[in-house]
């Protein structure tokens, strides 16, 4: 089965990108949350509930971040007490949760998204505004 | 059938593109480009800030009159130290000068974090960004002026609240976010921007701040009492205040200083206690956004209704870290934007026959120009002729057309 493509029929192929921008959820907050509206752009890409599955994983990754509990309350008095200097030496809680998702973004990536021609760009490097997904998409799909 | 329709795209490649030389006739093609120097992101940053210390250190670029307030605290506590503590140790107790030092040296690192930290400031959004949120409002003016301001609406804990588009960054502002015109950026959780620190206070450098302004407070009031005490103890015995200033001249400038500055610091240090209690913004207090005034029954949305857990939400969260990535690497094609990665896929130029020979043995295709490489899918082997532009030579397009079998 090794056949050969000539460099013409590849001219018809050049694959395009489109890029879907899943935009902040406000409703609960200036938390940092994601819309798990499913993009029609997505429609014959992905699974419904597998988009869902991910933009809900990483809700739930952000919302234990900024989560307000007895651990952070006692690493904000501590770094009060030592005028923040702390933050210097420390990594704090939410870059711990943040290499967490960078993690999961890529496993996804792997294992998910990129079979499907498809690649999410981790929000932080969008300034937490929008997770982008990235479509490779081939012109011509029929020979 | 093979669903081979799709190509498989190698994620690690694609965040970081690496450079490749284009390819050139008859030229060593494993000859690198002469490396640049990576250039760091801070050194193309659109806002009007300056960056020191190779980006670690952030600071508005009007400084204000930060310059001022080190020298008014730096002066006052010197003369402290050297007029009154000597006095005061002999005739008091020696925890005076600890306890100075302790309030002095809290104050000073507190005012350097507030004006060298990020206060929150949003990235500008990518072109991409910026095209797709155009589409999606509907623009039916002509571009030749301005069009009329765009906002968003949202529903936070029942409460409507208006989001603006802003026209610099090209992105809808996320909730209790404002543009500092003096720094040219967005600033997450915007209070004010302090000519006395030099910098925008939000929601990264709040609590500095915070605890700034409070720790001052108590350092200009614990220097006035105690030059009180010490032209008070000097004077005794009939000798009259006019000796004990001619004794102690600094104190004399202290204690107008101080007594000028405690109030509004004092004052301030209440404002902005009430402001943490009821979790809200100096810009939003000004505007009167939750007050009602309009008639409106309007509830802060943000506020969660105890003042401790307020306290705690402003001052005790998870610190958010920095969203501009100062010290991060341009991707290495000389890209202006901050931030961006834009992916282009290789097209195809109707150009001479260029090929060039990945490492890896391929077998060759029957048309006698070597084959760069082949489907992991369906094990087609593909001619593909790269595109000169270094960037996007780093996704290769594994396309093959679904075979049927």
């Amino acid at each position: 089965m090794a056949e050969t493509h000539s460099l013409q029929d590849m001219r018809q192929q050049t694959a395009i990108t489109a890029k879907v921008f899943i935009q902040r959820d406000y409703s609960s907050g200036t938390m940092c949350q994601f819309q798990t509206k499913f993009p029609s752009e997505l429609e014959n890409r992905i699974d419904k509930q597998q988009f869902e599955e991910t933009v809900r994983a990483l809700n739930n990754m952000y919302a234990e971040a900024e989560k307000l509990g007895s651990q952070s309350y006692i690493e904000g008095c501590l770094a009060c007490l030592t005028a923040y200097t702390v933050f210097l030496c420390m990594e704090t809680h939410y870059e711990k949760v943040l290499k967490k998702i960078a993690k999961y973004i890529q496993e996804q990536n792997d294992k998910i998204y990129a079979p499907r021609g498809l690649l999410l760009t981790d929000p932080i490097e969008r300034g937490l505004r929008v997770v982008e997904i990235t479509i490779f998409e081939d012109r011509s799909l029929t020979r | 059938m093979k669903n081979c329709e799709y190509q498989q795209i190698d994620p690690q490649a694609l965040p970081t593109p690496t450079p490749t030389p284009p390819p050139h006739h008859g030229k060593d093609t494993e000859k690198k480009k002469e490396p640049r120097r990576p250039r760091r992101k801070w050194e193309v940053f659109p806002g009007k800030n300056r960056f020191y210390c190779d980006g670690r250190i952030i600071v508005a670029r009007q400084s204000g009159v930060l310059p001022l307030t080190l020298g008014l605290i730096l002066v006052t506590s010197g003369l402290f130290f050297i007029f009154d503590c000597p006095f005061l140790v002999k005739h008091l107790t020696s925890c005076i000068p600890v306890i100075g030092g302790v309030l002095f040296v809290f104050v000073l690192i507190t005012l350097l974090q507030t004006s060298f930290t990020d206060p929150g400031i949003l990235p500008r959004a990518t072109p991409d960004e910026a095209a797709d949120i155009e589409k999606q409002i509907d623009n039916t003016g002509n571009t030749s002026y301005r069009p009329p301001p765009r906002t968003k609406e949202v529903l936070i804990n029942q409460q409507v609240v208006k989001l603006k588009y802003c026209f610099t960054c090209k992105m809808f502002r996320p909730p209790r976010t404002s543009h500092c015109s003096l720094c040219d950026n967005c600033v997450e959780r915007f209070d004010h921007h302090c000519p006395w620190v030099g910098n925008c206070v939000g929601k990264r450098n709040y609590r500095f701040f915070y605890t700034f302004i409070v720790s001052l407070s108590f350092l200009t009031a614990f220097i006035f009492g105690c030059v009180t005490t010490h032209l008070a103890l000097r004077a005794q015995g009939g000798k009259g205040l006019v000796f004990a200033l001619q004794e102690s001249p600094g104190s004399a400038v202290e204690l107008v200083i101080c007594f000028f500055s405690v109030w509004s610091i004092l004052g301030l240090s209440g404002f902005h206690t009430y402001l943490v209690a009821s979790n809200l913004t100096t810009n939003e207090d000004i505007k009167g956004s939750w007050s009602g005034k309009s008639g409106e029954d309007v509830t802060n949305p943000y506020s969660q209704k105890n003042i401790f857990i307020n306290c705690c939400s402003v001052l005790c969260a998870p610190m958010p870290p920095s969203l501009i990535d100062r010290r991060g690497f341009l991707p290495t094609d000389e890209s202006a934007q901050t931030g961006s990665a834009d992916i282009e896929l290789p097209t195809l130029a109707a150009k001479s026959e260029i090929n060039v020979t990945e490492p890896e043995s391929v077998p060759p295709c029957v048309s006698d120009h070597p084959v760069l490489t082949h489907c992991s899918l369906c094990g087609v082997s593909l001619c593909l002729r790269p595109s000169t532009n270094t960037r996007r030579r780093s996704v290769w397009t594994l396309l093959c057309p679904a075979l049927a079998d």
